[in-house]
């Protein structure tokens, strides 16, 4: 295949030993959150050990702007353990990117609502955007997200293709880049990150590397303007999640930003329809405004979720992270994005670039946050059990209230909740606290109980604090 | 008004840890800076500061013993607390994300050998003052 010479460094290319060499090049397909951050890192870690070379990200969007030009469509949490993992290695995420710092999550059921606090009022988890913002807005008094992180690529050396690539082939062992319009480019790795929402995922089943696309479910995303002063009222600095018995809803959550808020909504083959019974249900207008008219949305998008990694996702000088590759099941899609790509940057500048070393060094990482996944899915069978008997909704919510009422007992559902939602622990994790004997004989206790209808107290403040109140 | 708008907000002169206490997690300075200090004999000795993008506390993780400082704001401070579980999973899966704590360590372990030689001179220069008062005393 003819291809302009670009002068890619000397490197071994005998299988299994291949490796980055000072004036290696590689490409990051997709300047999302895992290609900026997969970028950042290997720039930094080659630096640390005085090797040069070069990076590309292409990325035909541009966070800054508003509307889906600019925007990786998303609830915008960034998960607890995330905003501690890249505070450790440095990355700041300024004010004007976390459009809210988030300290509590407000569990909505029909049987009542359930609040559970960080421990010291401390703002743990960070609602920011995406993109430049919803449709409606001129001009954006925020930094995104993923423009946040793309600077911080660039700053680290990393040049921007505003480009879209078109086709990925081999040539004597390396990967060829095509964009539209411009030359063929040869590179000594291909790091793919464009996530599920392209079309370009097809181009890598066709190359004969035993890679099958993410297994992916469609969403519904609205973005609604409250202000921020009426969210600072209603919503304020809580996520609210809701366990509706709503048919075909699954899960379903409003998140504050700044002066908006996103309603993420996951189910059987999502629709408006779907969007507009959940906008209509009682739960949902006891937290917003009166006044709100769900009509008025300044934003809607129907993007995909990776529910099932890939199998394989790499092969010789080509990898495949964030969701793209393998990601966590409904939660922290960030988290693991952050998670496999700087697993993905380690292995390539300290194991080599050979798909005996991704196998190896990349593909375990990968495998862990699979096999939690499986995991995961037991814990959301739970949770859909949940949805559906009114009982269990009781008991959850009885278990959580009495919790609190006893500041001084270990908040066992309390904690399970939290990071069921703020999916910051492994499901393996919350799975194994799920079936304490402890929560188990407190469940059984209470099951009398919420036959009488009857839901303890709660005090305001406390660790892990849960506030409940009677919905009618 | 904070540039940041994680973590908790200490006000001024509030402390974040206690000297003795045990240490279940470490921090980050969002915002803001922090004072160090140890009570010697009932006198308050400010060993040093800290300001943004700053870790501390990690100290009492690393060596399972008790807070060897206390932590006071210096004005209006934010700070984020990392749980030890959370670093201890992700060290155990990435070893990388100890390098900005080494960097940290080692940049205070070299301004403390220079403290320790600045005030080794400083010694010498008093005791060598002293005597030559006592030889002309
Ligand atoms: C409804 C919904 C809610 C969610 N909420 C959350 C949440 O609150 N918190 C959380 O952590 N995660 C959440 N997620 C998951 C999260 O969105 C993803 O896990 C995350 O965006 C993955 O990052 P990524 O970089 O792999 O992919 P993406 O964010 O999808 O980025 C891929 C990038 O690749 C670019 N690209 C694609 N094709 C090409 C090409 N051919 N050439 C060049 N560039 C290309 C795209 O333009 C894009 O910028 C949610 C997902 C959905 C669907």
């Amino acid at each position: 295949m003819a291809t302009a010479h670009t002068p890619t460094a000397e490197s071994q290319s005998s299988a299994g030993d291949a490796a980055l060499v000072d004036g290696s090049r590689v490409a990051v397909i997709g300047g999302g959150p895992a290609g900026a951050l997969f970028a950042h890192f290997l720039l930094q870690m080659a630096e640390r050990v005085d090797l040069e070379i070069g990076v590309d990200i292409y990325e035909p969007r541009l966070f800054a702007k508003p509307g889906p030009v600019g925007c990786n469509m998303c609830g915008g949490i960034i998960s607890e353990s995330l905003v501690q993992n890249l505070a450790l290695d440095g990355v700041r995420l300024p004010k004007d990117v976390v459009q809210r710092g988030i300290d509590s999550y407000v569990l909505h059921m029909d049987v009542g609502s359930v609040r559970i606090a960080t421990p010291n009022e401390e703002m743990r988890i960070g609602a920011v955007h995406r993109g430049g913002g919803p449709r409606d807005v001129t001009e954006a008094n925020w930094e995104s997200f993923d423009q946040h992180l793309i600077e911080m690529a660039t700053d680290s050396g990393a040049k921007i293709i505003p480009a879209r690539v078109d086709a990925v082939t081999r040539d004597d062992g390396r990967l060829v880049l095509q964009v539209r319009d411009g030359e063929p480019q040869t590179y000594d790795l291909v790091v793919v990150a464009t996530g599920v929402n392209t079309s370009i995922l097809k181009t890598f089943e066709g190359l004969g590397i035993g890679y099958e696309r993410p297994q992916v479910t469609k969403t519904l995303i609205r973005e609604y303007f409250l202000g921020q002063d009426v969210i600072n009222e209603t919503l304020g600095t809580s996520m609210h999640v809701f366990l509706l018995n709503i048919p075909r809803l699954e899960f379903a959550a409003l998140i504050p930003k700044g002066d908006y808020v996103t309603m993420c909504l996951l189910g059987d083959e999502i629709d408006n329809a779907l969007g507009d019974a959940f906008a209509a249900a009682p739960e949902v207008r006891a937290v917003m405004p009166a006044d709100w008219d769900p009509e008025v949305k300044s934003c809607q998008c129907l993007p995909h979720i990776n529910v099932r990694g890939v199998e394989k996702p790499y092969a010789e000088r080509l990898l495949f992270i964030g969701d793209s590759g393998v990601t966590r099941l409904y939660k922290d899609g960030i988290g693991a994005a952050y998670r496999t790509a700087k697993a993905a940057a380690r292995v390539a500048i300290f194991e080599g670039v050979s798909e005996d070393a991704f196998r190896e060094h990349y593909l375990p990482v990968c495998r862990s946050i699979t096999s939690d996944n499986r995991v995961g899915r037991y814990a959301f069978l739970l949770t859909q059990l949940a949805q559906r008997l009114r009982f269990v909704r009781r008991i959850i919510l009885y278990v959580a209230a009495a919790e609190q009422a006893t500041p001084r007992r270990r908040p066992r559902m309390s904690s399970i909740l939290w990071d069921m939602f703020s999916g910051s622990a492994p499901y393996s994790d919350i799975f194994m606290r799920m079936f304490h004997p402890v929560l188990i004989v407190r469940a059984a206790l209470a099951f009398p109980a919420t036959l009488l209808s009857r839901t303890p107290r709660s005090t305001p403040g406390a660790h892990a604090a849960i506030s409940t109140k009677e919905n009618r | 008004m904070s540039e940041a708008a994680l973590g908790r907000l200490y006000e001024d002169g509030e402390i974040v840890v206690r000297q003795g206490e045990v240490g279940d997690c470490l921090y980050v300075i969002q915002d803001g800076t922090v004072e160090f200090l140890t009570e010697e004999d009932g006198t308050e000795v400010i060993l040093r500061t800290a300001g943004a993008n700053e870790v501390f506390g990690e100290m009492a993780i690393f060596e399972r013993q008790t807070r060897s400082a206390t932590v006071r704001a210096r004005g209006p401070a934010r700070i984020l607390t990392v749980d030890k579980k959370n670093f201890m999973r992700r060290i155990n899966e990435d070893p990388s994300l100890a390098f900005n704590l080494v960097v940290t360590m080692s940049h205070r372990v070299r301004e403390l050998s220079h403290e320790v030689v600045q005030l080794e001179a400083e010694l010498r220069s008093l005791r060598a003052g002293a005597g030559s008062a006592h030889a002309d005393g």
